[in-house]
């Protein structure tokens, strides 16, 4: 019960007060959301003329967001249902921030669809004229089952956590809050049978999460293996993306590790074992993602294929540097850095982790733009927009608003729910894999 | 599991009948109030007598029961589901001869004044292609194939996009919300989008139809439509009676015949004789435009530079073979 109090002790000051830095923070981060609305809106009114996209190249930035966004969506589905499921118990003071990366990129995803969108004011015709022969169809239909499994599964884990909120005498927290945490704990009062029905539905949903979150990427993934487009039509898109989405969504979950033990003082929680537990993950993920990656590039260029050779080209010329970065540092350097025990430090696992979200946005940028610049018949253009990508400011500043608005929901959920799991951490689990 | 299904109490199991009966009443009641409800809208439509006086479209003058004209809304709806139909028991295909080809462009000019197209909108457009530095060059005029087996009607999410029984793929650009994964699944480039208000000055009481296309709709997709409009008519798409040189045969499968407006052949004797072909066959698409190989021409391809804007000269300084 010492300990249990402790970590009360530990971690409700975070819900009790906002420093002053928080609220800068946070300025800062609605500052660069407010650009984004700005650029949204000329976008809205002058049309998608202000941005890069022209009629080869009609996916750009929004869709390397999108694929990008839903990856990160998959921490949870990885770390916290897998382990869940193999009662491992280290994972307990990361599921919380696991579940909370995937609910949060979950939301922003979708936003990345609708700016995309031509003709936003007929988005709900995806539903009413939904045509099910369209992946497209597929991916909404995914989409929303992931978001709400997800979400009820995150929400499961915040009941009893709410809960104990809810009846720590010492919670020196305003009257609204208080009624909050009465109302989202929803009577729960820890009786065995409760905490019995919780624990299934935990794990029900664990399962479920793990093959929606499957399901989502591939379809995602055939929303471009499906066209006969050279580069896209590869048979290991499937696969392929769910490693990849495993890969960003580690990824992101050792740098929030990071920020939070540090700016939340859980140096006692959050320890280097774990660091080095989801960075060995991280680093098994990199070694299938390589894999992948490279033998889907090695039969494109060993064979003789016109349009696969063509493609490569443009890979190895103009897209050099950022084929390199993406699929070999963003591989073997995270690899490296985690294998090697001498190099094994908490710092150096959060800088490999940034390497390696940031090789695999980049990754998604050259699975998507160059395939739209060598299409089948050659593009005869003399305008330079119309040959080749680039973006513009307007989509630069969506992208980092969309950055800020993670950033924003997770300093407000922050401040609401404890950033680790009480509960969880508090729990004697009898399968548990002993610390 | 077991467990979870043993301690339920009877509390439990009655208060969720109880909820599931309320929803059922609920979703009951909504559903008759509905039905009714439109009933009774349908019910009240009663003709008051007033009438109109119109010319028809043989010139006789007509009244007609003001009730009996429909709303523009309703005319729409009509003219859209006799665009999905399309004209019974025909096939439309096009042969394009690239031996006559010579990119006079007149065909992309004539699609662009009929349509009210933008300027930098190309629904017909013309490629100069060589395939291998010891083949021939050649104009390539490519208008939409109107594929029997479309990429763009199977992955449109919304059914805007779609092929009638007569052979064209058309486009419902009230439907259309813009995703543009129909221009990613074509492999031939054939759409263009709208990426900002086209502003073309639209004729005086023109009711939206597939067929006609016009206006391009800021943040939908456009494409060749086979002169959709001009066929109900009985009469050639623009493109094929502008062009100077004959190079585009269009006609109907079923009735074995194509022309050009000045000489009609046999289609099966003209991919016979000349050897016809489509383009990217192995894509399976089974496009409905074929060609005719560019042999025995007529005159050199670089005239097809000669008299040719510099902006547009400017797009064939790269070809050659890929």
């Amino acid at each position: 019960m010492d300990a249990d109090n402790k970590l009360l002790k530990d971690l409700t000051p975070e819900l009790e007060k906002t420093s002053l830095t928080w609220y800068i923070t946070f300025s800062i981060f609605f500052a660069v959301f407010a650009v984004g609305v700005y650029g949204l809106i000329q976008q809205i009114d002058k049309g998608h003329i202000v941005t890069g996209m022209r009629d080869n190249v009609v996916w750009g930035f929004y869709i390397v967001n999108f694929i990008f966004f839903m990856g990160l969506s998959y921490s949870g589905a990885l770390i916290s249902g897998v382990l869940h499921l193999f009662h491992t118990g280290w994972r307990k003071p990361v599921i919380r921030i696991a579940e909370l990366i995937t609910v949060i990129s979950l939301i922003i995803g979708p936003f990345f669809i609708f700016f995309c969108i031509g003709r936003l004011d007929r988005l709900y015709f995806l539903f009413i004229h939904a045509r099910i022969q369209s992946p497209i169809t597929w991916d909404v239909i995914a989409i929303i089952t992931d978001l709400v499994g997800c979400f009820t599964y995150l929400y499961l884990s915040f009941i009893e956590d709410f809960a104990i909120l809810r009846d720590y005498a010492d919670l020196n927290v305003p009257p609204w809050k208080k009624k909050l945490y009465k109302a989202l704990s929803l009577g729960f009062t820890g009786t065995p049978k409760e905490k019995k029905i919780l624990k299934n539905a935990r794990i029900i949903m664990a399962a479920m999460i793990i093959a929606i979150a499957i399901i989502v990427y591939s379809v995602l993934a055939w929303i471009f293996g499906v066209t006969l487009q050279p580069g896209w039509h590869s048979t290991i898109f499937g696969p392929y993306f769910v490693i990849a989405a495993v890969f960003s969504g580690t990824g992101l979950l050792i740098i929030l590790m990071w920020i939070f033990r540090k700016i939340y003082h859980l140096e006692e929680y959050i320890t280097k074992r774990h660091f080095v537990n989801v960075g060995v993950l991280l680093t098994v993920i990199a070694a299938f993602y390589g894999y992948f990656t490279f033998s889907d590039y090695l039969t494109k260029w060993y064979g003789s294929i016109k349009m696969d050779s063509i493609l490569i080209d443009k890979l190895f010329t103009d897209y050099y540097s950022l084929f390199i970065f993406a699929n070999y540092i963003g591989i073997l350097l995270p690899c490296i850095i985690i294998a090697f025990p001498r190099f094994r430090t908490i710092p150096n696992i959060t800088i490999a982790a940034i390497i390696a979200i940031s090789a695999l946005w980049v990754n998604r940028y050259i699975i998507v733009i160059p395939t739209l610049e060598t299409p089948f018949l050659p593009i005869q253009d003399t305008r330079p927009d119309w040959i080749t990508y680039s973006p513009t400011w307007v989509e630069w500043s969506l992208t980092l608003a969309g950055v800020a608005v993670f950033a924003m929901l997770f300093m407000l959920v922050s401040k609401i729910a404890p950033i680790i799991s009480i509960s969880e951490m508090q729990e004697k689990d009898e399968n548990e894999i002993m610390k | 599991m077991k467990e979870i299904v043993k301690n339920e109490s009877e509390n439990d199991r009655s208060s969720r009948r109880n909820f599931l009966k309320k929803v059922g009443i609920g979703v009951g009641a909504v559903s008759i109030a509905g039905i009714a409800g439109s009933s009774v809208l349908a019910a009240s439509k009663v003709k008051s007598g007033e009438k109109i006086k119109l010319l028809s479209p043989d010139g006789t003058l007509v009244e007609v029961d003001k009730d009996d004209i429909k709303p523009a809304s309703e005319i729409v709806a009509d003219l859209k589901e006799e665009a999905r139909a399309g004209l019974p028991n025909r096939k439309f295909s096009m042969v394009i001869d690239l031996a006559r080809c010579k990119n006079a462009r007149k065909c992309v000019e004539a699609c662009q004044e009929g349509h009210l197209l933008p300027k930098d909108h190309e629904w017909m457009k013309l490629y100069l292609l060589q395939d291998d530095i010891h083949t021939a060059k050649y104009w390539f005029p490519r208008p939409c194939f109107h594929c029997d087996k479309p990429m763009c009607v199977s992955v449109c999410p919304v059914g805007a996009t779609y092929k009638r029984p007569d052979g064209i793929v058309l486009i419902d650009n009230q439907r259309c919300i813009g995703c543009k994964f129909c221009m990613t699944g074509c492999p031939f480039s054939a759409r263009v989008f709208n990426w900002k208000d086209p502003e073309v000055k639209v004729p005086e009481g023109h009711v939206y139809d597939p067929e006609t296309n016009i206006p391009a709709t800021e943040g939908t997709v456009g494409k060749c439509i086979f002169c959709a409009d001009k066929l109900r008519k009985n009469e050639l798409p623009r493109c094929v009676t502008a062009c100077p040189m004959g190079v585009i045969y269009f006609g109907d499968i079923l009735e074995d015949t194509v022309t050009n407006g000045n000489e009609t052949e046999r289609f099966s004797k003209l991919m016979v004789d000349r050897a016809g072909y489509r383009y990217r066959e192995e894509l399976g698409t089974l496009p409905s435009v074929y060609y005719l190989p560019p042999t025995q021409r007529m005159f050199p391809v670089e005239s097809g530079l000669e008299d040719t804007d510099e902006s547009i000269k400017g797009r064939y300084k790269n070809v050659g073979p890929r």
